[in-house]
Order: C-alpha cells, then sequence, then structure tokens
C-alpha cells in the first residue's frame, strides 16, 4: 500500500487543487460570476507553487503554479463571458465523454510507443503505424464485411510496418529517427497510393461494418451521480474500453512480469541483458512490432470507431501527439495515458470553443505541443528517457 | 547550469557506435556510389508499385518517361536555334535552348523544379547543418513555415505602417523571415544546450505549434485573415503581399510563376554553407562537436554555445527558404498551405541523401524538386498512369530512398570488408 503524500507535497498538491478549483468556481455549475474568486483561489495556488518550489518540492510545486496561472486566466475569463456562451461550452458530461474520444487512438498509439522506446527503439514512426492501421481497417472491414476482421487486418498491417522498422532499426542498425521518419513518409505514401486505387474519389463505402458502442443505461439507475455517469459512460466505443484495460495490463505486463523486466533492461542497459541470456533483438524485435499493431489499432479505431470513413492523412500528426505524451507521461503506461486525456481535453475543448469562436479554437490546438515543450524543458520535473534509446545494439 | 551539461553527454561506450560516429563513417565515405545505388533501388522498388498498377512493363517504363519529360529535365536535351533576351537590354543572342516556356512545355516544366529547387536546397540546408553538430533537425518544417509567416506579416503590414522602397521590402522581408526560422530552431538548440532535451522532440513540437498558430493567423477570423474578394477564394487565407514585395522573376512569365532570383540566394546560401562550414572556426567548432561533443569539450570548445549556433544557422537556412517562397512565388499564405506543406520534411531526405555536403545537397534536392514537379498530376499524362495515384508514388519514393539511406551504412561496411580482404589477399 502506498502511503498518502505527506509534507511539502502534500501541499504543493493542495496548491494544485487550488489552482484547478480557480477555473472551477467559474463555470457550470457553480458559476460564480465575480472576477474576484478566481484572482483568489489562483494567487493562493500560484503562492502555495512558489512556496513549494522554493523549498525543493520543484515537480508539484510546478504543477501548482502551472495550475494557478490558468486556473486564474480560464476562471478570470469564465466570469467575463455571458452565461449561455458558459452553458454551451462547458457540458462536463459531454466534454468528459468526449475526451474520451479524442484520447483513445492517442492512448492506443502512446501505450505502443511505451513497448518500443522501452526496448530501446526510439519510434518517431507511429504517425505512419496508426495510418496503415486506419487504412487497413476500413480496407479489412470493407473486404470481409466484419469489424472484426477490418481490426485484425489493421493490426497486421501495422504489426508488418513495425516489423520493417524493426528490421532496419535492429538489425541493420539504421538511424531509428531515419527510419522512423521514413516509416512515415512510406505508410502516407502507401495508403494514399491504396486509398485512391480502391477507392478513388468517391470515398470508402458507407455501409461498413464499424466497431460496435458498448451502451450501459443501468448507470442512469444510479442515485446522484447516475445521469453524470451516464453522459460520460453511457455510450462508448468499444474501442475506449479496451484502451482503458490496455493501459493497466500495459503497467501489469511492463512492471510486474518477466517479459516486461526483459524489456525495460534491454532498453537500459542491452550489455548486461545480452550477458544473462536475453535475447536483446528477439526482444527488441518483438516490442516494436507490438507497437506497430497497438499503434494500428489506435488508427483502426479512428478510422472504424470514431468517423466511420478513411481519407488520406486521416491521422494529421496524432501520432506525434502520441510520442509527446508518451515523454510526457516520462515513459509509465499511467503517466502517458494521463497525458493522452490531458490532451484528449484539450481537443474535446477546442472542438466545443469552435461554437465560441474558430479562430481561438484554432489556437487551442498548439495547447498539447507548448505543454510537451514546456514538461521536456525540464521546468516542470524532467523526462529521463530509456538509457539506452536510439542506439543500436552490435552483438560481440 | 555548467554542472549539469557536463552531464549531458551520453557515456563513452566504445563497443556502441554512436549516431554520430556512423554519420561521421557516411561523411568521410562521401562519393557518389551509395546515394546512386540508394536512389536506383528506391525507383526500382517503386516500379514494382507501379508495375502492379498499370500491369505491363511497358507502362512502367512510359510512367517513368511521363514522370522525367513532366520534370523538365528533358529539356536540356532538346537543343536547337534559339534565342534569349539579354538581361535589362533588348537586344536577344544565340542560344542552344528554347527558353520561352509558352512554345516548350519542357521550359515550363523546368521552371517549376527549379522553382521548388529553391526551398528544397535550403531547407536541405538546415537539417544538413544541424547535422554536422550532431543534432538531427525534424524542425525545417516549422522553421520553413516561420520564415513564411512572419515573411507573409512583414509584406502585408509594414506597408501600411512606413512607405520603403521596394528592394529595402524585400530585405526586411527576408531578414524577418530568416530572423523567425533562426529563433524558432534557436529553441530547440537552446533547450538542447541547457537542458539536454532531444532536438528531435523539441523541433517536432515547434513544427506543431508554429502551424497552429499559422492557422490561427490567416485561418477563419483570425487576426490576419483577409476578407478581400478574389485573393482569398473560398480557403481563408492571409492578405496578398504588397506588389513591390514581389522579387524579379529572370526566366518565365509572371503569370505562370516564373524563376524568381531567389534562386541566387539559394547558389549563395550552398557556397556560404560551405565556406562557413569548412572555412570559418564557427564550422570547425560545429563539426567537433557534431564528430564528437566530448572531445570537443576538452579542447575548449562550448558545446552548448555550437548547439544553440548550430540550430539557429539552419533555422537561418529554413526561414530564407520560406521567406523566398513567399515572396518569390506564394505571394500569400492559406490554412491549406501551412498545413500540407512537407518542405520541410523534404528537406531531410535531401540533406540525408546529399550526405550534408553542398553539392550533393544541391543534386538531391534537385532529384527531389524534379520528381515532385514530374508527378504533379498536371504534368503526367493519365494515358500511363493514374495522376491522382502519382504524388503519392513520388512519397513513397521519398519513403524509400529515406529509409534505404538510413540504411547504406550497410552497404559502406560491406564495402570496406570487402576492401579490407581483398587487401589482406593482395598482401597474401
Amino acid at each position: 500500500m502506498r502511503r498518502l503524500p505527506r509534507g511539502r507535497r502534500a501541499v504543493a498538491w493542495i496548491g494544485v487543487i487550488v489552482g484547478v478549483s480557480a477555473a472551477l468556481v467559474a463555470l457550470p455549475p457553480i458559476q460564480v460570476r465575480s472576477p474576484v474568486a478566481p484572482v483568489i483561489f489562483g494567487l493562493f495556488a500560484l503562492t502555495i507553487g512558489i512556496g513549494s518550489w522554493i523549498r525543493g518540492e520543484r515537480r508539484i510545486g510546478g504543477y501548482a503554479i502551472a495550475t494557478g496561472v490558468l486556473g486564474l486566466i480560464i476562471g478570470y475569463l469564465a466570469t467575463r463571458s455571458s452565461v449561455e456562451h458558459l452553458e454551451a461550452v462547458v457540458v462536463w458530461g459531454a466534454l468528459f465523454a468526449a475526451t474520451l474520444r479524442y484520447a483513445t487512438p492517442l492512448v492506443f498509439a502512446s501505450i505502443g510507443g511505451l513497448f518500443s522506446e522501452r526496448s530501446g527503439v526510439v519510434n518517431i514512426g507511429l504517425e505512419g503505424m496508426m495510418l496503415m492501421g486506419a487504412f487497413f481497417a476500413v480496407w479489412g472491414a470493407d473486404v470481409t464485411g466484419q469489424w472484426t476482421l477490418g481490426l485484425a487486418i489493421g493490426m497486421v498491417a501495422g504489426g508488418l510496418t513495425g516489423l520493417l522498422h524493426a528490421f532496419f532499426a535492429v538489425s541493420l542498425r539504421a538511424d531509428q529517427i531515419v527510419g522512423g521518419t521514413a516509416i512515415n513518409f512510406l505508410a502516407l505514401g502507401l495508403t494514399t497510393y491504396l486509398f485512391f486505387k480502391i477507392y478513388g474519389s468517391e470515398g470508402t463505402p458507407t455501409n461498413l461494418s464499424t466497431i460496435p458502442d458498448v451502451r450501459l443505461g443501468f448507470l442512469d439507475d444510479i442515485p446522484v451521480i447516475g445521469d453524470f455517469l451516464h453522459d460520460i459512460f453511457g455510450q462508448l466505443d468499444l474501442m475506449i474500453w479496451i484502451a482503458i484495460v490496455l493501459v493497466v495490463a500495459t503497467w501489469v505486463v511492463v512492471f510486474k512480469t518477466p517479459i516486461g523486466l526483459r524489456i525495460r533492461s534491454v532498453g537500459e542497459h542491452p550489455r548486461a541483458a545480452d550477458t544473462v541470456g536475453i535475447n536483446v533483438y528477439a526482444v527488441r524485435y518483438g516490442a516494436v512490432t507490438v507497437s506497430g499493431m497497438l499503434a494500428a489499432l489506435g488508427g483502426a479505431y479512428l478510422s472504424l470507431g470514431f468517423v466511420n470513413s478513411f481519407d488520406d492523412n486521416m491521422t494529421a500528426g496524432r501520432g506525434f501527439i502520441a510520442l509527446a505524451a508518451l515523454i510526457f507521461g516520462n515513459w509509465r503506461p499511467f503517466g502517458a495515458a494521463i497525458a493522452c486525456l490531458l490532451f484528449g481535453f484539450s481537443s474535446a475543448l477546442s472542438d466545443f470553443l469552435q461554437e465560441y469562436s474558430t479562430s481561438v479554437s484554432t489556437l487551442f490546438e498548439a495547447l498539447p505541443y507548448v505543454l510537451t515543450l514546456v514538461a521536456v524543458a525540464g521546468v516542470i520535473g524532467k523526462s529521463i528517457p530509456p538509457a539506452a534509446i536510439g542506439r543500436p545494439y552490435v552483438k560481440q | 547550469m555548467s554542472e549539469r551539461v557536463h552531464q549531458l553527454p551520453e557515456e563513452p561506450n566504445p563497443e556502441i557506435e554512436s549516431v554520430v560516429e556512423r554519420y561521421w563513417l557516411l561523411q568521410k565515405a562521401g562519393g557518389l556510389v551509395a546515394p546512386l545505388l540508394t536512389v536506383v533501388l528506391a525507383f526500382f522498388i517503386s516500379g514494382i508499385v507501379v508495375l502492379v498498377t498499370t500491369g505491363s512493363v511497358g507502362d512502367t517504363l512510359q510512367t517513368y518517361k511521363a514522370i522525367f519529360e513532366g520534370t523538365g529535365l528533358s529539356w536540356f536535351f532538346d537543343i536547337g536555334n534559339y534565342n534569349v533576351g539579354l538581361p535589362f537590354t533588348d537586344a536577344k543572342v544565340w542560344f542552344p535552348w528554347n527558353t520561352n516556356e509558352f512554345e516548350s512545355i519542357a521550359a515550363a516544366n523546368l521552371q517549376q523544379t527549379l522553382i521548388l529547387w529553391v526551398a528544397l536546397v535550403l531547407t536541405g540546408l538546415a537539417v544538413a547543418f544541424a547535422f554536422r553538430c550532431g543534432l538531427f533537425n525534424i524542425g525545417a518544417q516549422g522553421q520553413y513555415l516561420a520564415g513564411s509567416i512572419v515573411a507573409v506579416l512583414i509584406a502585408t503590414e509594414l506597408p501600411k505602417v512606413v512607405d520603403l522602397p521596394g528592394w529595402l521590402l524585400i530585405i526586411a522581408t527576408v531578414l524577418g523571415g530568416m530572423l523567425a526560422g533562426a529563433a524558432i530552431a534557436g529553441i530547440a538548440g537552446l533547450l538542447k544546450g541547457t537542458v539536454g532535451a532531444h532536438e528531435v522532440i523539441t523541433t517536432i513540437m515547434l513544427n506543431w505549434i508554429v502551424l497552429w498558430v499559422g492557422s490561427y493567423f490567416f485561418g477563419i477570423g483570425g487576426p490576419f485573415q483577409t476578407d478581400e474578394a478574389g485573393t482569398a477564394g473560398t480557403v481563408p487565407s492571409s492578405a496578398d503581399i504588397v506588389e513591390k514585395a514581389k522579387l524579379f522573376l529572370f526566366w518565365g512569365d509572371p503569370l505562370l510563376q516564373g524563376v524568381h532570383i531567389g534562386l541566387f540566394a539559394a547558389l549563395g546560401a550552398l557556397v556560404v554553407y560551405s565556406l562557413t562550414l569548412n572555412r570559418t572556426t564557427l564550422g570547425y567548432e560545429v563539426r567537433a562537436v557534431g564528430h564528437n561533443p566530448e572531445a570537443a569539450r576538452y579542447g575548449g570548445i562550448s558545446v552548448a554555445r555550437n548547439y544553440f549556433l548550430a540550430m539557429a544557422i539552419a533555422g537561418l537556412f529554413a526561414g530564407l527558404a520560406g521567406a523566398l517562397d513567399i515572396v518569390g512565388w506564394e505571394f500569400r499564405l492559406d490554412t491549406t498551405q501551412i498545413q500540407g506543406s512537407t518542405v520541410g520534411f523534404i528537406g531531410i531526405a535531401v540533406a540525408l541523401l546529399g550526405r550534408n555536403t553542398a553539392v550533393g545537397v544541391a543534386l538531391a534536392a534537385l532529384l527531389f524538386a524534379a520528381l515532385q514537379t514530374g508527378t504533379a498530376s498536371r504534368n503526367l499524362d493519365p494515358e500511363f498512369f493514374p495522376p491522382d495515384l502519382a504524388s503519392s508514388l513520388a512519397i513513397i519514393i521519398q519513403g524509400l530512398i529515406v529509409l534505404f539511406v538510413g540504411a547504406d551504412i550497410i552497404v559502406l561496411l560491406a564495402l570496406r570488408r570487402l576492401k579490407r580482404k581483398r587487401g589482406a589477399r593482395l598482401t597474401a
């Protein structure tokens, strides 16, 4: 049993909570209309954050400072904008459901990236692998008439892409970043090529067999919060639930099983791993292939679960956001998942903000990248990659 | 701060060849054999894709022929009795090639290739310069966009404030674009030098930040989106830059996008690149850091400073590319352009294939520019190959080339081993 945080850490966490409340008080359902409340909350969080920072609790203290500033700004803006606007944009149930929808493809891809990078192979090619999954899942579902087979075919396509990356990165010892860049080019070219060749300008068929939604009607019956829960979890795509399971399963596999230990040791110190009889090449091949399959699932969810069609370059940089989430989450499954949720929330909010102002919503799209830049800059804690990442291993 | 920097470099591990060492080997290997093999192999494999599509070897060859003719490079083979106007005079002198783009389609195509060549040379140099310092600049795209965005802003907004003469406005625009590129790249270099944040990650993030900020500027309701009729069309875009900020065209008709004098800026950049790296203290330090940061540090070279400078200079090249494209032929920016442009990414392929040398970059840029123009749907005869597939074919070829370039270390090692064996046999 983990102990609860104490001392400075706990204080810093309180700062974070106060910072979040600075925004919350001004938003529905509380909706304080005076700007004084968010300002006071925000400044309080800021003070706690700075205090914690000075006393050495930099990571959480940094979070408190950040949430304090952001909460103050958001809360202040909320009190300035009209009630109708607020209630149109901030619909918590719908916002959280949309967050889950946006986060899911990122979760699959960044968990995929986690396997690859934990084994010491940089995977810039996540974007391409997602794209392969997105196209081949649609194609498979179209040809076989079954979404299950579509998913399987998408996974195979992603797995093969991963295998190609592994072949160049592990066996040929090619530069992994160059290899990943090539994978992105190739996947974009190949999927666009096949898309136009097979479906022409008419696009993918509209009667595709798509991934079903899971309906949980009983949530409505829960007293008090039932409505709210139903709004979020009542009708979600099956893949969203699979993503949640995947995150937990990945944590178990990576940190609690011998396989995970092997993957991590190969990524941290391949020579030592080799010495104790672990086949470095085999582990890396496996990890990168799995990485491709998972990223492909993320792409498949996008095409076969989210929008029910394929379009050229439809992943539109999500592979890179997934990579960012992985780094933001410090190469850990739950960290990456939380980062994906954060990025998903910013996408969802950007969607809802469109009603308010299209241009602001566009600017909002940059937020995940800014956050990641701040994170890797080490301002808020520091991301530490696996030690042997990016280095090919030469067997002796 | 300096203490942290000292912990940064990878522990020296003689067993594991580092990325940088391998590129050093590639650098030394030089030569034309490996890049040529790479290109031939890439075209061969994509030929299989074409073969599957068209179903006959004849059509495959015809497709490649059509692509080649679309590149405009066939222009050089069409020698005859033509004349060309002498610049700044009315005189016409004899010339072996037909320079009139209305008479010769090849000439018009070649102009397109050359326009693209300018941008690819510069983004290629942006990637190459960072490479020579041991940095992988994936951010050329963002730096290029930053250059374009700032160039558009200066060339549309500045004339509203002060009335500068044309040449001064152009200089201000281009300089502004270059500095914007340098600033964006400099962030990555600074973070690498001070806290050791990996430049690949930071430059990818910066690419997207620039892309979305640009989309915000010129998108619907953005602060610099224009409502002027005629210029915007259906896609939200910036206003057109003022007439006098447009570059002089030295070959071609303004209505058809001729070749602008930015071409000479690109040629100049190639020379500057080569001289800076090989003939200056800065270049020496950059290369020393690229070769072995640890050794460079022992030699008294500030690694952090050179990381920053190398990235900033790389950004200057990419920003120049963006600014020249604006004042040379684009004249405005719209959101689809911002989100769909891949010039900076192709720059990676250019630098890799060109072995980070000036001559190599010039040649590789010509190859990729030609490939891009040759597969553009308007240049390709639909009789042999569906044009809407052609641009994806170009992306596949680019991908294959990058893939093989990344792995040609194996070819080099094999060649080296072969040589050693032969040498051993000779001495025996």
